[in-house]
């Protein structure tokens, strides 16, 4: 059964498909083209929720995107849970469950009504007050205890799913001459001329259907047509058009830069049985060359005490509801109006059997067409009049009317009736104008704010520019589908007929009453619960700005942002205050028109697609080896090999001991790798690192030091000559991207004059460090034959040859302290050179070891990590490595900063090693360093601990630290203050392991 | 007089743009650095002649040159093994100024083909690939969601892809995600 509140014929809904849905649990029915809000009103249905403060009842008072206050929940099970939607955009499908929200236990009866009650306390500016108010009332924390927790519960609007969102979200970057943004008649009017150039058109519109206000026009006929079916002609031919793509459901939500323009087109949610295949939504990022907006206008409710009871909606919306969802919205109605098209809504209800109990217009004359028309159908109109209240709880059940007389109302008369059309008059949709920086103007005549000089290639037209003839919009559309791209403009005339004409600058602000301002609530805001009294109240308390008013009270800051509401608060700040419209302002259109759904925003960027995942050529061997791995930058890492049973503990001691008895493999292709070739090679490195590179011979390897320009180290790494022209260099894994960019920045900017290139080579090599006594043993049966022995491959060489075939570069290098190699073959080579040395090295048993054990043995040879030792305001000279730094060198990036006389100051912290009076402490990376062991709260701290470890090869734990004048305090204690008590340890030289260097020359 | 009608002929997958993705055989390349003169030397050696203008390529048989910056193109050989190539064309440069470096196992490699295969690329790149914007023969430095990319369009309805190696599980993953996100 249909509701009864159903035309037999009319609108855009097939009575041939009904559709049944539950809305809080009961069942109704409708038809497909219904939306929810339509399908409800079918049925008689009004509250659909409460209010965001008081938990008022609340009805429907829109049609579309601007609706405040029917914000329903659609669950469709699954997680697939959506909130805060509008319920009349929600299409109805098959089976459609929706809820309201902000209630308890039911919609009808619910609790937190009582805010009502005291309603003086929630008033404007509660939330500042609250933080204002005493903190304490006898022993009671009122804010922690009293007002946050109750604020917080308030707070939000609609319940989000706790359930992971299981449906996935479409992206797509496009590129169009034209984007059109509403299809109303402007936009069609504009989108078919533009798209006759051959020009690539996108015309996209927040509803399902194109035609906008076409679709609740019976009256008009353009061309011979009627207005509906000229919209559907119009977009049978646009759609058969190459050139055109049209988006329905798709929501122009922001408006950017160089005409980017944010899209949200919603793909699925209207289809009972989705393909959950298929992306739910889709995020357009279009790139016009031209937009033109076409974004209409949203109609203005009126002020009046009690305004917001179910049953009393936009006049536009009771017509939209009758004309395109064929539905009478109620069965008795009072107009309250300040703009004639108002009439057209009464003039069409009651065409429809719907009776008009009164129309109250606000203005004491009319000499418009429509009300012409209206007083010639007979309608009932009283004019300089006005609303000065509603009745009615859960559906307004009447209205009291009366003469306006200055700032009084007089001849109080009461009205019954189940339905209130109100109309304030039109606020052009400026949003996305605005959005794209272009300024608004206030013009007088209309009560409106109009769209300026266009900030980017942009036009508005029809509603949205102020224009509301049908005819006029409809040449302005087609002359501006041509001139925006640059066309010659041939006007075009369309044939109207049954134009309404309607005009009138409508009304802002409060309408006036008798009764007491204290006592009743005329709301401004609808979403955010905002009554003219708190928009008054704020300027008393001394706000001036809408900027200032809009924080205050929060009108305007809901998830509507105002549409309804801005003009209305305008209106009343400036006569309480008694100044312009425009010298209060307007507050910013901010991005997204609409909410849109986190989903889309992210689009493909979740799961294993949140991030790009690198993985080294040997990761799949270290996985099926036991491998952990840990993050380092987008890198995967292994961390440790696990073998049965082992913990992390165990796994590093005895990857760290059996390297150093035996020997290791580790896998460290993430190092970063720049290839810097040219003849000016050896003099942009002098330049770039501290060190000398002149005269570093080929085939010989130098640890090398960058500076930033304020001297501090920046990044290190081995650097190796391939040729005299060609140097391999190495970066810390996490420092790659940035070694190269500095690197090229100096190059392109400073040393221009340069020959040379650089070549990100991180990606080429897979790499692979061998150290151990027994190194040199397990690599050589794999290199063809090259000599690798002391005497050929001494500590800081390399050779190029062959590993089994394919090109080697191989370095002996040693991060460990032992006797070790790292050996470069081409990434896709990687995996099988890895295999050959573990078959090697399984003749001796060795291991493979991570960055963890790297990390345990390199801190036993006091070799710093960069970035975790150093903390971006280390010197050379702090990390005890002066020794690096050219001193006949002109210059390199940083040389001037290093003489700096901050640089040189006595007691600088410096890089020192840290042994624990207890060798089974290690000490927690960060801790600070203090020289008494019970120190008072605010004693200076001169340090911290960098890096600790438990050695296993020295049976004790040892760290690294940085401390104020640290190399002249060797043999010193200090303490490390610890929640369970003050640790201490001994300074020492950073070096705690063969002491003597000896065992990487073996 | 008899009228000939010619009638539309339509598939059985009208409206579908369907594109296959597959991943590039093993190829030489490298990473050619130098002023324009030398490039021209280097075309000599190359068999492809780097073009001068920007994000335009060249090919002559096995061998491309796409211009990447204006001293650097990526040159693709699909004839030769990198290391015999790399030693002839230090060889024909021995006297200019120049880099050259192999990065052969750096890239990964896609070949996008068909119709749907622009629609995939919009999905994670912000370019026009409207036929006019970007003609047959150009190539760029981009974008594919959160991975750097060189994309060359080498037929009207033909991209090559390449990423870093360690991307190309993201690269491949994210078009697979943009098959499923088609129409």
């Amino acid at each position: 059964m249909s509701g009864a509140l159903r035309l037999p014929r009319g609108g855009r809904i097939d009575r041939n498909q009904p559709v049944r849905f539950t809305f809080d649990g009961r069942g109704y029915d409708g038809f497909v083209g219904d939306t929810l809000a339509s399908a409800l009103l079918s049925h008689g249905v009004h509250l659909l929720g409460r209010s965001f403060k008081y938990h008022r009842p609340r009805g429907i008072l829109a049609a579309g995107a601007e609706e405040p206050n029917a914000l329903v929940t659609v669950d469709r099970g699954g997680g697939r849970w959506t909130p805060n939607l509008r319920a009349t955009q929600v299409e109805l499908y098959e089976g459609l469950v929706a809820k309201s929200q902000n209630r308890w236990p039911s919609l009808a009866f619910d609790v937190g009504a009582v805010n009502s009650l005291v309603s003086p306390m929630l008033g404007a500016g509660f939330y500042y007050k609250t933080f204002m108010g005493p903190r304490f009332v006898k022993g009671a924390k009122l804010w922690a205890d009293l007002f946050e927790p109750a604020i917080r519960r308030a707070a939000g609007l609609g319940e989000a799913s706790r359930d992971p969102d299981p449906d996935h979200y479409a992206t797509r970057f496009a590129h169009c001459e034209v984007l059109v943004v509403g299809s109303g008649p402007a936009g069609l009017a504009a989108a078919t001329s533009a798209a006759q150039s051959g020009a690539r058109v996108i015309l996209c519109d927040e509803n399902p259907v194109f035609g906008g206000s076409l679709a609740d026009d019976n009256h008009a006929v353009i061309d011979g047509m009627a207005a509906d079916a000229w919209a559907a002609a119009t977009i049978e031919a646009l759609a058969a058009r190459p050139n055109v793509t049209l988006l329905p459901r798709t929501q122009a939500f922001g408006y950017y830069n160089h005409n980017l323009i944010g899209l949200n087109q919603r793909l699925t949610d209207h289809l009972a049985q989705p393909d959950h295949r298929a992306p739910r939504e889709r995020l357009w990022q279009v790139r016009a060359k031209h937009v033109v907006l076409a974004t209409g206008a949203i109609e203005r409710p009126l002020v009046f005490p009690d305004n917001d009871r179910p049953g009393i909606m936009l006049a536009s919306a009771g017509r939209t509801f009758l004309n395109r969802f064929g539905v009478k919205p109620g069965t008795r109605v009072v107009v309250a109006t300040a703009h004639d098209s108002a009439y057209r809504a009464a003039l069409d209800l009651a065409a429809a059997g719907v009776q008009i109990v009164r129309i109250v217009d606000l203005r004491e004359s009319s000499e418009g067409a429509l009300s012409v028309a209206a007083e010639r159908a007979g309608l009932p109109i009283m004019r300089g009049a006005t609303i000065v209240g509603t009745s009615g709880t859960t559906r307004v059940r009447g209205v009291r009317i009366g003469r306006v007389s200055g700032r009084h109302v007089t001849d109080l008369e009461s009205l019954a009736c189940d339905l209130v059309l109100m109309c304030g008059g039109w606020t052009p949709s400026v949003h996305l104008f605005s959005q794209s920086r272009g300024k608004l103007a206030y013009d007088e005549g209309s009560n409106s704010f109009l769209p300026g000089t266009p900030a980017q290639d942009q036009v508005s037209i029809g509603a949205c520019a102020g224009t509301f003839g049908l005819a006029q919009i409809l040449r302005d559309g087609h002359r501006a589908g041509h001139a925006v791209i640059k066309m010659a403009v041939e006007d075009r005339d369309f044939a109207v007929v049954g134009d309404d004409e309607s005009t009138g600058a409508g009304f802002i602000g409060a309408t006036p009453h008798d009764r007491d301002p204290t006592q009743v609530k005329a709301f401004v805001d609808f979403q955010n619960d905002v009554t003219a009294k708190d928009i008054a109240l704020a300027t008393r308390e001394g706000f001036r700005s809408i900027e200032h008013i809009k924080r205050y009270t929060t009108t305007g800051m809901a998830t509507d942002q105002g549409k309804t509401s801005n003009m209305n608060a305008l209106g009343i700040a400036s006569a309480e205050l008694g100044r312009s419209v425009p010298s209060i302002g307007l507050t910013t259109f901010r991005q997204p028109y609409t909410p849109v759904t986190f989903g889309s925003f992210a689009g493909l960027s979740r799961d294993a697609l949140f991030d790009p995942v690198r993985e080294t050529a040997i990761h799949g061997w270290a996985a099926a080896h036991g491998a952990r791995f840990e993050d380092v930058g987008l890198w995967k890492r292994a961390w440790f090999f696990s073998r049965a049973g082992e913990d992390m503990h165990a796994a590093v001691n005895r990857e760290c001991q059996i390297t150093r008895e035996r020997a290791g493999l580790f896998d460290a292709s993430t190092l970063g790798k720049i290839e810097v070739v040219g003849p000016d090679a050896a003099e942009f490195l002098n330049r770039l690192y501290t060190n000398s590179w002149t005269k570093l011979g080929v085939g010989k390897c130098r640890y090398g030091l960058m500076l930033n320009e304020a001297g501090f180290i920046m990044d290190d790494g081995v650097v190796g000559r391939i040729a005299t022209d060609r140097f391999h260099v190495t970066t810390t894994t996490g420092g790659a991207p940035r070694v190269m960019a500095h690197m090229e920045d100096y190059l392109q900017t400073e040393f221009p004059d340069l020959k040379v290139w650089l070549t990100s080579t991180t990606e080429q090599w897979a790499v692979i460090a061998v150290q151990g006594p027994r190194a040199r043993e397990m690599l050589a049966p794999l290199v063809d034959g090259l000599d690798i022995s002391a005497e050929t491959m001494p500590h800081m060489s390399l050779q190029v040859g062959t590993f089994q075939g394919v090109p080697m570069r191989l370095f002996r290098v040693s991060f460990t302290g032992e006797l070790g190699f790292e050996v470069n073959v081409p990434a896709d080579y990687g995996r099988a050179a890895w295999e050959a040395l573990w078959a090697e090295g399984r003749k001796f048993d060795a291991v493979a070891y991570g960055t963890e054990a790297m990390h345990v043995m390199r801190a036993e040879k006091g070799y710093i990590i960069v970035g975790q030792d150093t903390d971006g305001t280390v010197t050379p000279d702090d990390a005890g490595m002066a020794w690096a730094v050219g001193k006949t060198k002109p210059d390199f990036v940083g040389k001037r900063s290093l003489g700096r006389p901050d640089l040189v100051a006595p007691n600088r912290k410096q890089i020192v090693g840290l042994m624990t009076d207890d060798p089974r402490t290690v000490l927690e990376e960060g801790a600070q360093i203090v020289g008494d062991p019970t120190p008072a709260r605010g004693t200076h701290a001169l340090g911290h601990v960098t890096s600790s470890y438990f050695s296993a090869v020295l049976g004790r734990s040892i760290a690294m630290a940085v401390v104020e004048g640290g190399r002249g305090r060797m043999g010193e204690t200090l303490y490390i203050p610890m929640p369970s008590g003050s640790i201490s340890a001994k300074i020492v030289k950073p070096v705690f392991y063969d002491l003597e260097g000896v065992r990487l020359n073996g | 007089m008899v009228e000939t009608v010619t009638l539309a002929r339509s598939g059985s997958l009208a409206g579908r743009r369907m594109a296959s993705v597959t991943e590039l055989a093993p190829v030489a390349r490298f990473s050619f650095r130098g002023s324009e003169a030398t490039a021209i030397k280097l075309g000599e050696a190359f068999g492809a002649r780097p073009a001068v203008e920007p994000c335009r390529s060249s090919v002559a048989g096995a061998r491309s040159a796409l211009w990447l910056g204006p001293d650097e193109w990526l040159l693709i050989a699909t004839d030769q093994d990198a290391g015999t190539l790399f030693a002839a064309l230090e060889t024909a440069l021995a006297a200019e100024p120049h880099s050259l470096v192999d990065v052969s196992h750096r890239n990964t490699g896609f070949d996008i083909v068909g119709a749907g295969g622009a629609g995939l690329l919009s999905e994670g790149c912000p370019l026009d690939f409207d036929l006019a914007a970007f003609p047959v023969g150009m190539c760029t430095q981009t974008v594919l969601g959160k991975a750097e990319i060189v994309l060359w369009r080498f037929a009207p309805l033909s991209f090559r892809l390449e990423c870093w190696r360690s991307f190309a599980p993201y690269v491949a993953d994210f078009l697979a995600q943009a098959a499923d996100n088609q129409d």
